[in-house]
């Protein structure tokens, strides 16, 4: 039954990537970007990563989607045709894919339980997370405090992104356009 | 003005249940999926669709852009902060179990102060851009 539901998402996956690369409406492409996110974030649930799913519909299907369109509003929303050749990306990208692929030749199969990620840290913090910090959701307990530095850091980046975006869009209209006037 | 009234209606349905759910998110997070991230995000998201169905200002009303914009470092300066309280405390810099007698109530306390910073920088850097996009385009 998982493998079912799996193959049918994973194929969905592909149609959705290949709609994505053939569509030139670039509205098209920020709602078939979001399905992407919605089946991703179902992808997730199958895996049993909770959390993961929650942010994946929230941030990558809801907020980026918000703000994407956002964006188109104030850009033109077809997508220009290339006038020089594919050649030289489509190198690049399938090298880099097949690097991928390579690298993913050496890891332990998927689903093995004693793949050495599992042996590390990750027994202590599963089977001592209640009685070190009456935490019984070991995902938050992991993210805000056994490694807590990784989300202080995180929380940074969002600041300083969001500071940067700020700044991007409301310094230049201060310095150059008065309002109301057309790009 | 008649042919949004479903959506205008169904909007102001919605938007209780949104917060709430963030909220349930936020604070059930110890215990089942969530956190401050998605609380954070799930709350802004709660302002942009007031915002989509009944205008920028509405949501200025409710989440004025400063006090948005002081969220952010407010949330970073809450996560940073509880660590400082360690190193004061003469521990680690977010060793959280100086926070109370019982080292793990400790962690529990500390837990809540860093999801709490992370949930007001993310519910505020998602509002605020989403308010820097609207503004820009007008």
């Amino acid at each position: 039954m998982i493998s079912l539901i799996n193959t049918v998402l994973l194929t969905l996956l592909a149609v959705v990537t290949v709609a994505i690369v053939r569509q030139r409406s670039l509205f098209g492409v920020v709602i078939l970007a979001s399905i992407y996110s919605f089946l991703m974030a179902s992808v997730l649930i199958v895996l049993d990563a909770v959390d993961v799913a929650m942010t994946e519909a929230s941030v990558g299907a809801g907020v980026s989607t918000v703000i994407l369109l956002a964006t188109l509003h104030l850009i033109k929303t077809t997508e220009m045709r290339s006038v020089r050749p594919h050649l030289l990306p489509l190198f690049v990208v399938l090298g880099t894919g097949a690097v991928l692929v390579w690298g993913t030749l050496v890891l332990p199969s998927f689903g093995t339980a004693d793949a050495i990620i599992h042996k590390h840290v990750a027994p202590r913090y599963l089977s001592d997370t209640i009685k070190e910090t009456n935490v019984p959701n070991a995902v938050t307990s992991v993210l805000a405090d056994y490694r807590g530095y990784d989300t202080l850091g995180e929380t940074t980046v969002i600041f300083t992104a969001g500071i940067g975006v700020m700044l991007l869009l409301r310094g230049a209209r201060r310095r150059g356009r008065p309002d109301g006037a057309e790009s | 003005m008649s042919l949004d009234l479903i959506l205008r209606v169904g909007t102001k349905l919605i938007l209780p249940f949104v917060l709430l759910f963030a909220l349930y998110v936020q604070f059930h997070g110890d215990f089942g999926p969530g956190g401050g991230f998605q609380a954070g995000v799930i709350t802004a998201g709660m302002v942009i669709l007031l915002a989509i169905t009944f205008g920028l200002e509405a949501a200025q009303r409710i989440a004025p852009q400063s006090l948005v914009e002081r969220m952010i470092p407010l949330g970073v300066l809450i996560y940073a902060g509880t660590g400082v309280a360690g190193l004061v405390m003469g521990k680690n810099y977010l060793d959280y179990s100086v926070f109370s007698h019982d080292p793990a109530h400790g962690h529990e306390l500390g837990i809540f102060m860093v999801e709490a910073g992370v949930l007001i920088t993310v519910a505020g850097t998602m509002t605020a851009l989403f308010y820097a996009f609207v503004e820009r385009g007008r």
